[in-house]
């Protein structure tokens, strides 16, 4: 009996929690689980800093609908995908696609990382080869062992 | 030019870059985002006049002309706001203007331009947003300027300005038309 009520009383919590959105919830768990994967995927336009799943904006909310009608027609996250920038252009995916314009975008770090490295090293290595009378004399004033600059 | 004053050179050139950058950065409009539906053409629709729930207006009624399609909605209030410049450019008959009534109740629609003046040749009402999507709608009200084969040429976000009238659409409309 006790378990029985602990039961209800955890499905009570559960339905609770999916109030807003249960009928489409409590029809395709799985479904709105592939829609929600998506919709993180997308950039809310109207709020551009949140995503189609996190934002409570009409067109996200529309949007997350037509997500879930196309996942319905059995289309493939893909296909959703292409829907989207086909629209909105590739600005509404989180993750832009590697092409001509978005080089910079996805390499241009490492290659500052990489050239600044190799600067550095170049640097370094020119330094050593240098005679003692290029650089300032240490200065000693007889505290060894402490740093004076 | 000896190496001293090159120690002072470089980073005051590349301040001046970053400053620069930053600059351009203020500048930006970054909700506006370049439309991937530029050059392609327009998605096709079929919707009810606002005023006539029995009449439909579909995208092939409009070839052959080249048209403007401006999105706008009685909650919309930037939409207010650009509303008395489009009454005025309706008047120049430069161009047939639809309105695209998004997501919207008919009898609010109505009021509205009832209120404030009629600028287009017809509204069609989108009641749920769909056409509003295929076109890529995220902020009313947007401005479009669709050609005689029926290609998007142009896509305004925001409140149309005399500005963006006298620079970009109208030169639009006269290369478009010749």
């Amino acid at each position: 009996m006790r378990k029985l009520c602990t039961l209800v009383l955890l499905s009570l919590l559960v339905f609770g929690a999916f109030a807003k959105d249960a009928p489409n919830a409590a029809a395709d768990p799985a479904l709105e689980a592939r829609m929600m994967r998506i919709a993180q995927e997308l950039r809310c336009l109207v709020c551009q800093n949140q995503t189609i799943a996190d934002s409570h904006a009409d067109l996200a909310v529309d949007l997350r609908e037509e997500v879930r009608v196309m996942l319905r027609k059995g289309e493939s996250d893909e296909q959703v995908l292409k829907y989207m920038t086909d629209r909105y252009g590739d600005f509404v995916l989180y993750r832009p696609p590697v092409k001509a314009t978005t080089w910079l975008l996805w390499f241009g770090p490492g290659v500052l990382l990489v050239g600044g490295l190799l600067g550095l090293i170049l640097l370094l290595r020119k330094r050593t080869r240098m005679s003692d009378d290029r650089f300032e004399p240490d200065e000693v004033d007889g505290l060894e062992g402490e740093v004076s600059s | 030019m000896n190496m001293k004053s090159l120690r002072f050179i470089i980073p005051l050139g590349v301040f001046a870059l970053l400053v620069f950058f930053l600059w351009r950065g203020l500048r930006l409009d970054q909700h506006e985002v370049p439309s991937p539906l530029i050059g392609k053409p327009a998605p096709s629709f079929a919707l009810t006049r606002l005023d006539d729930a029995n009449a439909t207006l579909r995208r092939d009624d409009m070839l052959g002309k080249v048209w403007m399609l401006n999105v706008w909605a009685s909650w919309c209030g930037a939409c207010r706001e650009e509303h008395p410049l489009l009454v005025e450019f309706s008047k120049t008959k430069a161009v047939p203007i639809i309105g695209l009534n998004y997501k919207d109740q008919r009898s609010d629609g109505l009021g509205w331009l009832n209120r404030f003046g009629n600028p287009y040749d017809a509204s069609i009402f989108d009641q749920n947003g769909r056409v509003g999507i295929d076109f890529g709608v995220y902020g009313v009200p947007e401005t479009f300027v669709i050609d005689k084969q029926g290609i998007i040429r142009m896509k305004h976000i925001g409140p149309l300005t005399p500005d963006v009238i006298d620079k970009r659409l109208m030169p639009m409309l006269r290369k478009l038309n010749a």
